[in-house]
């Protein structure tokens, strides 16, 4: 520096500007750091806003099926149940599967029900919404440890198996999920095979507590529970309970099941929730209620056993998880 | 005047906050109620993904100083180090608390029973010296070369958070191959330097 040619006074900025210009600078980094640093956090932070704008259904009372909770389950809300879902077609943030659904388009829609059957059917939304709606209150299970307690509002499955008359060759029921890449475009991320499938053994889908349903908290379901219909199995980890069903498939074989396919070692076509056999990454003899702060124990069945465990009489479940 | 780029001070100041920033906004949530439907879900992931972003950011002083010229970095790596170990030791702590329930004896079992939970928690424990031994003092102590070669665990600590990471995810691993591709290439860089440096120190053949 002592080298180089004098600079003339009138070219050295003021000190004063100078200042001026390192604080407007330094001011600039804090702002813009901040900004990137939180609004990185927000992006990544689950922030789903849902409102409940179904279209009512009607509900008719019955008797005869039990589902009661205990007493100190209370039912989620609809914030909870509308707000975390897997469903991996749209997103695999369960926070942000409610946003990425907005506009998925249900209707018109049609559920296509055929295979060993003496008649092969398909059902329309108006169709679909002639079965005699009840609400059911469920305990929703998911293999990843949570869970929730959800009224839903649907028709017992059997119904509708029982329209198309399954033939005596009928052993097991396959369901397909809809998969439209233009409708999901962040599917390609699922990491699994798509369009989702999974089955049922006829005398599981045939239970009376095995339910199409079409609606939750009274009204028409929201797209990220899987509308227009999807199944509810109660006693069976929440991926069994496949969404946005277009196609029922009666066959006289187990069918292939999507996560079964993806990974035959952690996930088995039963998948009955069962407090004895972990998941080989995480125990599954507790779970996090949604809303509660403590682990719960999970129940056999997840609480059905008295209904379901009949079914699997005389089989090992450690074996046939 | 100083350059921005000397102002140490400054940069201390803006590493400071920005570091602490993530877990002041979850804790503003959390007072808010606002950390979405499974909120141990959340804290559990978001400081486990923290950590792995304080340990990309230390390993990526060296090559920025090198490539761009930015030696004024040197001097917040501790800084960012400790981050890492921050958000590790809470990542921790939310597995301990949500996880486990406090039950401490059921750790080890779980450890032994679970592959991906045995490799996170080793990688922390790796973190433990490195934090004890981020003083000046203990720097001094150990001497320089000693010192640097300790921390050269920070590659096997993060190594081990991606694989930990990679190990948890059901089926869509968008985000870990991310930090794993990083990795690599903080990782390979550092490979292909030594190489050229081993080389060129080599004697040539008369």
């Amino acid at each position: 520096m002592r080298d180089s040619p004098p600079i003339p006074s009138s070219e050295i900025t003021p000190e004063e500007t100078f200042r001026n210009r390192r604080f407007f600078m330094k001011s600039a980094i804090w702002a813009g750091s901040t900004l990137a640093t939180a609004g990185l956090y927000r992006a990544f932070s689950p922030h789903a806003e849902v409102r409940n704008t179904g279209a009512v259904i009607a509900t008719v009372a019955e008797s005869g099926v039990q589902t009661s909770l205990a007493a100190d389950e209370k039912v989620n809300s609809f914030a909870d149940i509308a707000g975390y879902n897997n469903f991996y077609e749209f997103s695999t943030d369960k926070s942000a599967v409610a946003d990425k659904a907005r506009h998925f388009i249900t209707d018109p829609w049609s559920v296509q029900v055929g295979g060993l059957v003496k008649k092969p059917s398909t059902f329309d939304l108006v169709e679909l919404h002639k079965f005699e709606s009840v609400e059911r209150i469920y305990r929703f299970r998911c293999v990843e440890g949570w869970s929730m307690v959800i009224p839903w509002v649907g028709f017992p499955l059997s119904q509708l198996l029982k329209k198309v008359e399954p033939l005596s060759a009928a052993t097991h029921v396959a369901f397909e999920s809809y998969h439209d890449i233009k409708q999901m475009p962040d599917s390609i991320y699922a990491g699994i095979d798509l369009p989702y499938v999974e089955g049922l053994r006829l005398d599981e889908a045939m239970h009376p507590l095995t339910l199409l349903a079409t609606g939750l908290y009274g009204k028409t379901l929201p797209n990220q529970n899987g509308a227009p219909v999807r199944l509810v199995v109660p006693w069976k980890y929440g991926f069994k309970s496949i969404k946005s069903v277009v196609k029922i498939t009666l066959m006289d074989r187990e069918p292939p099941t999507t996560w079964s396919l993806a990974n035959p070692g952690e996930y088995g076509f039963y998948s009955n929730v069962n407090p004895t056999v972990d998941h080989p990454r995480w125990s599954q003899a507790h779970e996090r209620r949604i809303g509660e702060m403590g682990a719960r124990p999970t129940l056999m069945f997840n609480g059905y056993a008295e209904q379901v465990a009949h079914l699997y009489a005389g089989m090992d479940l450690k074996e046939d998880f | 005047m100083m350059k921005l780029s000397a102002d140490s001070q400054f940069h201390r100041q803006l590493f400071l906050f920005n570091g602490l920033l993530p877990a002041l906004l979850i804790l503003i949530d959390a007072a808010r109620g606002r950390l979405g439907v499974n909120p141990t879900e959340f804290v559990t992931r978001t400081t486990g993904v923290l950590t792995l972003v304080f340990l990309i950011l230390t390993l990526m002083v060296t090559p920025l100083r090198k490539l761009c010229g930015w030696n004024w970095l040197l001097k917040q790596r501790r800084l960012l180090g400790l981050y890492a170990f921050f958000y590790g030791l809470g990542h921790l702590l939310t597995y301990l608390a949500y996880d486990r329930d406090w039950q401490l004896q059921t750790v080890a079992g779980d450890v032994y029973k679970r592959p991906f939970i045995a490799i996170g928690m080793f990688s922390f424990l790796l973190m433990v010296p490195l934090a004890v031994t981020s003083t000046n003092a203990m720097i001094k102590k150990l001497g320089g070369q000693r010192w640097a070669q300790l921390h050269r665990l920070t590659y096997y600590i993060a190594i081990g958070g991606v694989l930990h990471y990679w190990a948890i995810v059901k089926s869509d691993v968008t985000w870990p191959r991310f930090f794993a591709v990083l990795l690599a290439l903080l990782l390979g860089y550092r490979a292909v330097a030594g190489m050229k440096k081993a080389r060129s120190m080599t004697p040539r053949a008369s």
